[in-house]
């Protein structure tokens, strides 16, 4: 394999590694602060997919302002669906949680087959983000691949700033480790799960809007995404975001590398990865408290 | 096994050299020494966030020190996990009761009685009429006064009985060495009085070491007192001396929390 | 590795305990211990239903049309998948997301190890599927073991995700295609599971005796320390017991029996395919469970018959219309949300949730 080849899938790596960040980053978010384990969360990603199949052709060139507007639908969807169901969930086990959000899947993909169809979709990055960057003398990268990299880093990035620079975000840190104590501060618990779980919707939504002119949107798309999602959460931790970042991106290396050196095992790569971690550190990667 | 002690002092049965548990860049316990031996009651007790009960973990196998060694019968369990030191005869009980709500109480000692005898293997044979482990749980049981309780489900009894069978869990695994983190709490005075009156049956064979606050059943039954501030000993010693020790008065009339 | 034991063990009723207290006869509690105890307790109905129904079973070719025959022997080895569950989510109360991976493993061994032309064995591709199914519930528990709680959920279903990639991917099964069973296998002189009431009566039997099995291993004190590290494992740990090692035999156990009815399935359709390991499956299993009641070997074996009966009343026009008949999932997700909501413990449960006694005292919280 030579230099430019290399440079090339380390590009895709990361890429892709990013994508899966922002997708984790909601799971482990919701997991950490609400204890519910949620498989519906691939389903978000989906939602977003389809999202942007939806809105594309109304929004045209303007993406940004897309995306910015499909985030903001997500919220909306995930803060009402907070209310409507997943509240139900805190005080169950883990059993019924799995089996409810199980059956929500269900659910999500009846009615996307009843709104949308079975069909399988591709959605056109707008023309500005189309093409190739040239990158130093030899290479050239799709546009597209670069601005998703670039998008998923300045979501990291605020959301960064968000958890650790800012009320909202000492919040919710606050609830990670003592729910109770927050309650008893005054602060609206609830108020404040239902904010963290439309975040983690519309993060997972963003996901699925970004990666959507990269792979088609086809029914159950969520599915193998959720997996490798916890995949992710496994090694990083739960609750951790560092732990997530670093997780997804060396989730995205063994992926990516792996499709190059041995296509056909390529999709055991990762689930052996996470073996190793967990015979090396059950906990994940980052460890939570002492 | 050597007993090279004095005629009042019985065998060292576990000893742990120099224990500290470190959280964070907190020592909850740091540089504890302690010694169990059998025909002896040992209290440890100390105010609240003395590092009590981490001291208990660490002993039970249940937190791994950060430094120091647990030594039973000369042989070095530090690095043992709590199974292996409950079969080898350290028990403990907890202080946030502990049982199996869901089984009665019967099944409750039984199934501790089982880990002595764990026979596997043996899948044909039910383990309700297991002739080994159900007469140690009724044993058990009737020692600490449940017998007439046996039947029932474990999470109906009384707050009380629920401390009782603790306890009950304890000597049913048939320890040498008995760990109780704080027995009497909640106990009414004839359920205490019964206690004590068990744990002065108990003393002849075993080691006790028993985490209370109550002075009074502390100062009536141990035979020797460790006292704990900040996670560290100030004192040890038989219950006379430590009345009057100055370092002890200042910790508990002094600078009490 | 010696352990350390004083020569001297004396039970711990020595003198000094008051008379009024040692009095109690040692028979009188054990014989009526009417308290709840791990599942297969002595209770008339819990073995008279089994046999009642494994009667009626039996009955069925003799009476049935070809329709209801092949959904009875569907429900059957649904039965004893579930069954399999049953010891690992129910018993021993670890929930795994990823126990299709060793139903999927069972029926292809069974397909690649037999021979290409005439008739394999039954005794010896059972037992190769049981194994290897076993085999890969040793690694998989190994490791998954390691973790607890939601992680354990996840890394179940990881694994049996890696397993589906290995069938679908290579060339070891046919990839996503499946691939055939030639012909299906006898016992020589005996019994050829070619013949449609040959085959009914060997899964009836299969599921006899997993469910034999099973109700003699829970009241075992095998079966009653499993229970023990489901209700509070660190109890069990501070009684003695390695429970990493008890977790590990249910769940290679559990395994293997998945593999036998994977074994079923691929001696049935004569075909299998990498769609049998999909985790979607593996939650169908887990609702089969919930559905019944957890904790009960006749609540997996009801949820099996309940979930049969509900996805193909869901999925048939003649009873929905056509437009919910094509949408089936709809409605069995809005009832699984439905059920599980309204009835956590199940259908076995729900004469006691009708009943509603009040509880005495709090149970100590667990987590």
């Amino acid at each position: 394999m030579d230099l430019t080849t290399f440079l090339i899938q380390c590009l895709n790596a990361v890429q892709y590694g990013l994508l899966l960040f922002l997708l984790a980053s909601g799971l482990t978010l919701i997991f950490g602060i609400m204890g519910v384990i949620n498989l519906a969360h691939g389903s978000f990603y989906m939602l977003g997919a389809y999202l942007a199949f939806s809105l594309a052709p109304l929004f045209g060139q303007q993406f940004l302002v897309m995306l910015m507007c499909g985030a903001l639908l997500s919220f909306v969807f995930g803060y009402l669906l907070e209310w409507a169901f997943f509240s139900y969930l805190y005080q169950r086990d883990h059993l019924q949680q799995v089996l409810m959000t199980y059956a929500l899947i269900l659910v999500f993909e009846e009615l996307r087959s009843l709104l949308v169809g079975n069909d399988v979709h591709g959605v056109q990055a707008p023309a500005w983000l189309t093409g190739t960057i040239p990158l130093g003398e030899r290479m050239t990268y799709p546009t597209y691949r670069l601005f998703a990299s670039a998008a998923c880093i300045v979501i990291a990035v605020g959301l960064y700033f968000v958890v650790n620079r800012t009320r909202l975000g000492m919040m919710v840190r606050a609830g990670a480790s003592n729910r109770d104590m927050v309650r008893g501060l005054g602060i609206d618990i609830t108020r404040l799960y239902r904010i963290v779980f439309a975040a983690g919707v519309a993060l997972a939504a963003l996901a699925g809007m970004i990666a959507a002119p990269l792979s088609s949107v086809y029914p159950g798309m969520g599915g193998s995404v959720l997996i490798i999602c916890f995949v992710v959460v496994v090694i990083g931790g739960i609750g951790s975001i560092t732990g997530a970042l670093i997780a997804s991106l060396m989730v995205g290396f063994v992926d990516t590398f792996g499709k190059v050196f041995f296509a056909e095992l390529s999709g055991i790569g990762i689930y052996l990865l996470m073996a190793i971690i967990l015979i090396w550190r059950p906990e994940g990667l980052a460890k939570r408290g002492a | 096994m050597s007993d090279g002690a004095t005629a009042d002092a019985g065998t060292v049965l576990l000893q742990a050299t120099g224990l500290t548990r470190r959280f964070g860049g907190l020592a909850a316990v740091n540089a504890v020494s302690i010694e169990l031996r059998r025909g002896e009651v040992h209290a440890v007790i100390g105010t609240n966030g003395a590092g009590k009960s981490t001291l208990v973990n660490m002993l039970s196998g249940e937190l791994a020190p950060s430094d120091g060694t647990i030594r039973l019968a000369g042989t070095d369990i530090t690095k043992w996990s709590q199974p292996k030191r409950a079969r080898a005869g350290i028990g403990r009980s907890y202080q946030r009761t502990n049982i199996f709500n869901e089984f009665s109480v019967f099944e409750n000692a039984r199934l501790s009685a089982q880990a002595a005898h764990q026979r596997v293997w043996a899948l044909w044979q039910g383990a309700r009429t297991c002739n080994r482990s159900g007469p140690v749980a009724d044993a058990a049981i009737e020692a600490v006064g449940l017998g007439r309780h046996a039947a029932g489900p474990a999470g109906n009894l009384s707050h009380g009985g629920k401390r009782q069978l603790e306890i009950a869990m304890c000597l049913a695994t048939r320890p040498q060495v008995l760990l109780l983190d704080e027995p009497l709490a909640g106990m009414g005075a004839e359920e205490t009085e019964r206690m004590l009156g068990l744990l002065d049956a108990l003393k002849a064979d075993h080691a006790v070491l028993l985490v209370e606050h109550d002075m009074d059943a502390v100062f009536r039954i141990a035979d020797r007192i460790t006292v704990m501030v900040n996670g560290e000993v100030i004192a040890t010693d038989v219950p006379e001396q430590i009345r009057v020790d100055p370092a002890v008065r200042v910790a508990y009339l002094g600078e009490d929390d | 590795m010696a352990e350390t034991r004083a020569p001297t063990r004396v039970l711990p009723i020595a003198s000094g305990v008051p008379p009024a207290i040692a009095g109690g006869g040692s028979a009188g509690p054990r014989a009526t211990d009417a308290a709840a105890s791990p599942s297969g307790g002595p209770s008339l109905g819990a073995t008279l239903v089994p046999i009642v129904g494994l009667a009626l079973l039996a009955v069925v070719p003799f009476v049935a049309g070809e329709y209801l025959q092949d959904l009875v022997v569907k429900i059957v080895i649904l039965a004893i998948f579930a069954l399999s569950l049953e010891l690992l989510a129910g018993t021993t109360g670890l929930v795994s997301l990823g126990h299709a991976a060793f139903l999927g493993i069972g029926a292809y061994t069974a397909v690649l190890a037999a021979p290409k032309t005439g008739a394999g064995s039954v005794v010896v591709l059972l037992l190769l599927s049981m194994a290897s199914a076993a085999v890969y519930a040793l690694f998989v528990g190994a490791l998954s073991l390691r973790t607890r709680g939601v992680y354990f959920i996840m890394v179940t279903l990881a694994f049996a995700q890696m397993a589906y990639f290995i069938f679908h991917d290579t060339k070891i099964g046919g990839g996503s295609d499946g691939i055939y069973l030639n012909v299906k296998p006898v016992v020589d002189g005996l019994l050829d599971l070619k013949d449609r009431n040959a085959f009914y009566g060997f899964a009836l039997g299969a599921l006899a005796a997993t469910y034999g099995l099973l109700a003699v291993l829970l009241r075992s004190r095998f079966g009653h320390a499993l229970a023990g590290i489901r209700v509070n494992e660190q109890r069990m740990r501070a009684a003695g017991f390695r429970t990493y090692g008890y977790k590990l035999a249910a769940f290679v156990l559990a395994g293997a029996l998945a593999g036998l009815a994977g074994f079923l399935i691929a001696v049935r359709d004569g075909f299998v395919n990498p769609e049998m390991l999909a985790w979607q499956e593996s939650g169908t299993v887990l609702l089969m469970l919930i559905l019944g009641g957890l904790g009960h070997l006749r609540g997996a074996v009801l949820g099996a018959i309940v979930f049969t009966l509900l996805k193909e009343l869901y999925a048939s026009e003649g009873l929905v219309g056509p437009l919910l008949a094509g949408h089936w999932q709809l409605t069995l997700g809005l009832t699984i949300i439905a059920f599980v909501a309204t009835m956590p413990k199940g259908l076995i449960g729900l004469p006691a949730q009708l009943r509603r006694k009040p509880r005495a005292v709090e149970i100590a919280d667990d987590e």
